[in-house]
């Protein structure tokens, strides 16, 4: 546990139990979408500054304990990826949500009204 | 004041039943009047064979899943200004007319919101030992989430008045709207009662019914926001 690898073991379970989190508490759309973005730079930023400075990434690596600076290059893509998925899905569910509601006013709109079939109508 | 049958609404999410649907709604249409099928996308004649017996069929454009069918037939029978009870009846026939009548009844006299089925009042009912098990774990999960405490918690026979029809918000489209209901019973403090339902598990039901898997789907659509 506590060996040479342990800064980026907590920083890995670190960033897996904020997924969790994002993922479980409902969050508003408009803070989801913006926090979205700016990971995204950020991947960008960091993407343009590990082709400027190549040894950058290898002394990182050192840094938290990974030992090249590849296998680090490899584990941020990892998370990339499973946040990236995360946040798909949770637009997905929101798509969903719209459809429903569309095709609810749709169904409902193209059925005869409720009250035509009475025999009285006030 | 119109007769009670006048006021209710009964609405029935529609899938896919085309061999039944007819007779369950030509055994509903003499006492309750107004009946609506949500049609759900059905692939088959369902919802020819709903009109013809006399439904009025609301037709989803896509199929969504019968929390939302639940749903749009609720919104649809609100447009009714006289509509007051609201009646949720299971196209597989199922659920028995008296049941639905008893508790019609039930709610008529005032004091409550909604008026859930329950398979486990009486010992009517009898389901296999695993469905069993698997619908005790809801219960008991369900009181834990949502502090509500009832004995069944996912039959699909229920009378909602014009105030819980209005404000139950049903957004699990699929496996988990039986349970967000009830969390919706605890978030609006609706008065909520139990009552004793017969439900009739035919190989036909059983064919067509939730299998233990979807457990694990309904508890994955709850915690994934």
């Amino acid at each position: 546990m506590f060996d040479s690898q342990f800064l980026i073991k907590i920083l890995l379970v670190g960033v897996f139990l904020f997924f969790s989190f994002v993922v479980i508490v409902p969050g508003r759309g408009s803070r989801h979408l913006a926090v979205r973005r700016l990971l995204l730079l950020a991947v960008f930023a960091l993407g343009i500054f590990a082709v400027v400075f190549p040894s950058v990434t290898s002394e990182l690596a050192e840094f938290v304990g990974v030992g090249r600076g590849t296998d680090l290059v490899l584990y941020a893509l990892v998370v990339v990826f499973v946040g990236n998925s995360l946040f798909t899905a949770g637009r997905f569910r929101h798509h969903e949500r719209d459809i429903t509601r569309l095709a609810r006013s749709l169904a409902i709109a193209r059925a005869p009204h409720p009250e035509t079939g009475r025999d009285d109508p006030h | 004041m119109s007769p009670l049958s006048d006021q209710t609404w009964v609405v029935v999410p529609l899938y896919n039943e085309e061999s039944v649907i007819g007779s369950v709604v030509r055994g509903l249409i003499d006492t309750f009047p107004h009946v609506v099928c949500v049609d759900d996308g059905s692939t088959d004649g369902s919802a020819a064979a709903a009109e013809e017996a006399g439904a009025v069929v609301v037709r989803h454009p896509v199929n969504l899943g019968a929390g939302a069918a639940t749903r749009t037939g609720l919104d649809y029978a609100l447009q009714d200004s006289r509509a007051q009870y609201f009646v949720t009846f299971d196209a597989d026939g199922q659920h028995q007319l008296a049941d639905a009548v008893a508790m019609t009844e039930r709610l008529a006299e005032g004091d409550l919101d909604i008026l859930i089925g329950s398979r486990f009042l009486d010992d009517r009912t009898k389901p296999g030992t695993i469905k069993r098990v698997v619908l005790r774990t809801a219960v008991l999960f369900e009181r834990l989430s949502t502090g509500i405490r009832l004995t069944d918690a996912h039959c699909g026979l229920r009378v909602l008045n014009r105030n819980a029809a209005e404000k139950i918000e049903i957004l699990q489209n699929r496996f988990a709207h039986a349970t967000e209901l009830v969390s919706e019973i605890g978030r609006h403090d609706l008065r909520y009662a139990e009552h004793p339902v017969h439900v009739l598990y035919t190989d036909y039901s059983r064919s067509k019914g939730q299998s233990v898997w979807n457990s694990v789907n309904v508890l994955s659509d709850l915690f994934v926001k």
